[in-house]
């Protein structure tokens, strides 16, 4: 006890410290740098992701959101029947050799004289650049419904019809007089007149249900092409995939969480599932090729097909989950069912697989989700093909009609000249993530409403 | 009798065993079910199965061997030199069928009457054509006699094989039912036939993983095979100029698209490894729980956004940047798609993958390394690199491996941002191709399989298969082999 005292006690003065708590030693001072150095360079890391992650977000719905709107045309026509009808029967199949080339002259004319009567000056744009102002799509638009509607002849119309592309971009900001003077598609006095238009309120940019229900349009007329066959083959494909992928991922997991010997079969099948998960999905588009179109002969571009190769592919990511979900269920529970007389099958069926359905399911969805937003498997068996016609319904065969997807649709949009369908592209986007949210959401939810701890 | 008459038959049959089953073994012990074996339904059941298994079975099984016998039957038709060549016989066996589906569809149309159908002949080529054509099956080349002759030969065959079908099926269903009426008594053990169907059934959806890996394997093996005869196997592999040509001679090297796949993943790598691990440090051993719960969820968000989204990112907008502010300021590439362009975005993808997998080893590790560590009066940041590091290093390097194979595979970014031009080059700010870019672009659009320009695009993909195999493999070694070490 003395002793103890008596040590710290020093004897003599002693010699000055070196370091002390108060004042940092040089070597603590480059320790203690080296460590604040080292947690930025983590809180760096994160915010160098996650500004990506903003940055393209926000790209993307800058550059989409525009699609969502659409410069339309208002302004009425005269239906010369005349023209339109030359031999004067009203007879449809004489009416047909009409073409939409003599409708787009129609229209021309009118659309001048209509300028001229309101008085709208048309300085510095001849008649045939006013012309350019309509889509090509409007033509054939005012013809089918000439052709559906006979008795309108003679009268005339007030007429909706689309802007094309440029002056669409230009009503929304993607085209500006600078990006005009150096565009031959479009030239700044076409713009004046634009104005104008607006001014007259003959021109105006509106919301834009076709770009959710029009099928594809050809290169030259972006601002009439929409979502409608993608929407229509995505949900045909999450709709097939859902019912072949679940009973198989749940049948798959059921036996090899709860029957499955301990073998070099069962590890063999392991092995393959998690080497399954990790192949790249391309692959899985080759084997679509080979077998189901090649060898089994289901249809190229139908969302039959689409659907057995996102099956093939979310079907490990599937396994994994619904493995988990029934790992977690406590092996009390199947004691006690064992307990009571139940068999083996009886307790995975009535008590196990209750317990892990949220789980399931929530795992399903992800990996619907995840199918949702894939691509390249779908290049390789078609579907980037320009699909114009929608596919016909479920019961009808429409699941081996041609479609697209929507992620498709994203690609072979970006992949063309003109920026009008970058627009479309980013705004195609935007609805794909609309429905991954909600996917995302929805499983979110289930697991909050429904997951147990044990 | 059609097909789906037949499968509707099964399933009344089904139903009907299902019902009489039930009945049967309720009245074996004057409705007391306590006297029976299993519940009522597994009697029920086992009716149903009975009926429809053995049924279907037969009936796969004829699906699958019927038009083979009936291929060995039309020999007699066609010279035998032209039979044995594997790939005319194809070819003449496709032409019988779409004739014979012609006449049918003609019968059905009512143009040609059924015994119009059997007797017509070609007396005037054309005529068969414009009755076929007629009715909306177009021949390509002129009807052969003899394909005609095989073809009503065919049909023959196969109204007669399709009633022997029907009634045999049939046939096989009622006997199934019958027997499982007879053996249905209390005694019974009606549950643990059942349960074996349903645990065959489990059986089989476990195996379809297996499958999947035959049929890519298969597939592509055997196209590869196919390439190989057409164009020399190992100018493939060690070939250094890729210039396909659909004339003919073209130069299929693998080399210059191996060097692009490999060069992208590389600076994918560069950006998602540092990143990715310094974000699963910083969530593991610094953030608040807090801020953790609000941070690896937006961190993960990346890894939820399609692939095809950073490929209109990496077109839009940071090829574009890549290319004005670093590329032509400083001479060195004037092309918005570049090794940098896909890396970079590669890179993003790939951090929420490594992040959340280094996250989870870092987790794994005890923390009585960590309080040992602090005990001897290490900092944070140095228990983390001498010692955190150290002790999950394996499962580290597993996760960056997964990384790789993953940046190897991956297409839509590549095809949409690293350009298609095939070259060995160094310089990051040219465009260069994949592996994976080639495939698509060699396989998308109307393609024929017969040529080596298109058949390459299996012998990549096997290429690629293997090359991510190898890796998966080794990277799942290696995190299993590690996560045994602290369990």
């Amino acid at each position: 006890m003395t002793d103890l005292t008596s040590a710290s006690i020093p004897a003599a003065h002693p010699a000055p410290r070196k370091s002390s708590l108060l004042t940092q030693s040089a070597l603590v001072k480059k320790r203690n740098a080296a460590e604040a150095r080292f947690k930025y360079y983590g809180i760096a890391a994160i915010t160098i992701s996650l500004s990506v992650l903003a940055i393209m977000l926000w790209t993307i719905f800058s550059d989409g959101l525009s699609a969502f709107k659409q410069a339309t045309f208002t302004f009425p026509v005269t239906l010369d029947a005349e023209r339109l009808d030359p031999k004067g029967n009203r007879d449809r199949a004489e009416m047909m050799k009409v073409t939409t080339i003599g409708y787009t002259s129609l229209l021309n004319e009118q659309l001048v004289g209509y300028l001229d009567a309101r008085g709208i000056s048309t300085e510095g744009v001849d008649d045939r650049e006013i012309g350019a102002f309509i889509s090509r799509d409007t033509p054939a638009r005012l013809r089918n419904l000439v052709l559906d509607n006979p008795g309108i002849l003679g009268q005339t119309i007030e007429f909706n019809g689309y802007a094309t592309g440029r002056i669409d971009g230009y009503l929304k900001g993607r085209v500006t007089r600078d990006s005009a003077e150096l565009d031959t598609n479009i030239s700044v006095a076409q713009l004046d007149l634009a104005d104008r238009m607006v001014d007259e309120g003959m021109l105006s940019a509106s919301f834009n249900w076709g770009f959710l229900t029009n099928p594809d349009a050809s290169d030259q007329r972006p601002e009439a092409s929409g979502l409608g066959v993608a929407l229509i083959g995505s949900a045909y494909m999450m709709l097939l995939v859902a019912i072949m992928v679940l009973p198989l991922g749940v049948a798959a997991s059921i036996y090899l969480e709860e029957f499955a010997p301990k073998n070099r079969w069962t590890d063999l099948i392991e092995v393959n599932i998690s080497n399954l998960a990790a192949v790249p999905s391309i692959v899985y588009g080759i084997l679509g090729l080979a077998i189901f179109i090649n060898f089994a002969k289901v249809p190229q571009s139908s969302p039959m097909v689409g659907a057995l190769v996102l099956t093939l592919m979310t079907l490990p990511t599937i396994i994994i989950a619904t493995r988990a979900a029934i790992r977690a269920v406590p092996p009390s529970i199947r004691d006690a069912a064992l307990g009571v007389g139940a068999s083996k099958m009886q307790t995975v069926f009535h008590h196990v697989l209750p317990l892990a359905a949220p789980g399931i399911l929530t795992g399903t969805i992800l990996g619907l989700a995840s199918a949702l937003g894939e691509t390249a498997p779908l290049l390789l068996i078609g579907m980037v093909a320009f699909v114009a016609n929608y596919p016909a319904g479920p019961l009808d065969g429409g699941m081996l009609d041609p479609a697209t997807a929507l992620p498709v649709q994203v690609y072979s949009w970006a992949s063309r000249s003109d920026p009008a369908f970058i627009e479309r592209s980013a705004g195609a986007i935007i609805v794909l993530l609309a429905f991954l949210v909600v996917m995302n959401i929805v499983a979110i939810l289930l697991r909050r409403r429904f997951e147990r701890r044990w | 009798m059609s097909l789906l008459l037949l499968l509707v038959a099964i399933g009344v049959f089904a139903i009907a065993g299902f019902v009489l089953g039930r009945r049967r073994a309720l009245a074996s012990v004057q409705g007391n079910t306590r006297a029976l074996h299993s519940l009522p339904n597994y009697y029920a059941w086992h009716g149903a199965i009975m009926a429809a298994l053995p049924a279907l079975t037969v009936l796969v099984i004829w699906l699958i061997a019927q038009p083979l016998v009936i291929e060995r039957q039309l020999a007699g038709f066609f010279p035998a030199a032209e039979f044995e060549n594997d790939s005319q016989r194809i070819l003449l066996m496709a032409d019988v069928r779409r004739v014979a589906e012609g006449l049918d569809t003609a019968v059905a149309a009512g143009t040609l009457s059924s015994d119009e159908a059997i007797d017509i002949r070609t007396g005037g080529d054309a005529s068969i054509r414009e009755i076929l054509g007629s009715v909306g099956v177009a021949l390509g080349a002129g009807v052969t006699p003899q394909v005609l002759e095989a073809a009503q030969a065919y049909r023959a065959f196969a109204s007669k094989g399709g009633a022997l079908r029907n009634v045999l099926i049939l046939l096989v269903s009622v006997a199934g039912l019958a027997y499982a009426l007879r053996i249905t008594t209390g005694d019974f053990r009606a549950r643990n036939r059942v349960e074996v169907v349903m645990l065959g059934v489990l059986m089989l959806a476990s195996t379809i993983a297996i499958l999947t890996t035959i049929g890519i394997v298969l597939s592509m093996l055997s196209e590869t095979i196919r390439f190989s005869s057409m164009y020399p196997f190992w100018d493939f592999v060690f070939g250094l100029t890729w210039q396909p040509n659909f004339q003919g001679n073209s130069q299929l090297g693998l080399l210059p698209l191996l060097w692009g796949t490999i060069y992208i993943s590389f600076v994918a790598m560069i950006v998602a490894v540092p990143t990715g691990l310094f974000t699963a440090i910083y969530l593991a051993e610094y953030a608040s729980p807090r801020v953790r719960s609000v941070v690896k969820p937006l961190i993960e968000i990346i890894a939820g956004i399609p692939t095809v989204v950073f490929g209109l990112f990496a077109l839009v907008t940071v090829g574009p940047f890549i290319r004005d502010w670093i590329a032509q300021p400083t001479g060195l590439g004037t092309s918005g798609s570049s090794v940098m362009t896909a890396g970079l975005v590669i890179g993003v993808l790939n951090i929420p993958f490594i992040s959340s997998l280094a996250d989870d080893i870092i987790n794994a590790v005890p923390q009585s390394l960590r309080d040992g560590s602090y005990g001897l009066g290490a900092t944070k940041s140095e228990t983390v690199r001498q010692v955190i590091l150290p002790a999950a290093l394996p499962g580290v390097v597993g996760a960056i491996l997964l990384a790789a194979s993953r940046a190897i595979g991956e297409t839509m970014i590549v095809v949409m941002g690293a350009g298609a031009a095939a070259r060995l080059d160094l310089n990051p700010f040219q465009a260069m191709t994949t592996i994976t870019v080639k495939i698509v672009s060699q396989l998308t659009g109307d393609t024929e399989f017969n040529s080596p320009e298109t058949l390459v695009a299996f012998a990549l993909g096997m290429s690629l298969f293997v090359i991510t195999l190898c890796l998966n493999i080794f990277a799942l070694w290696i995190v299993r082999k590690y996560r045994e070490q602290y369990e």
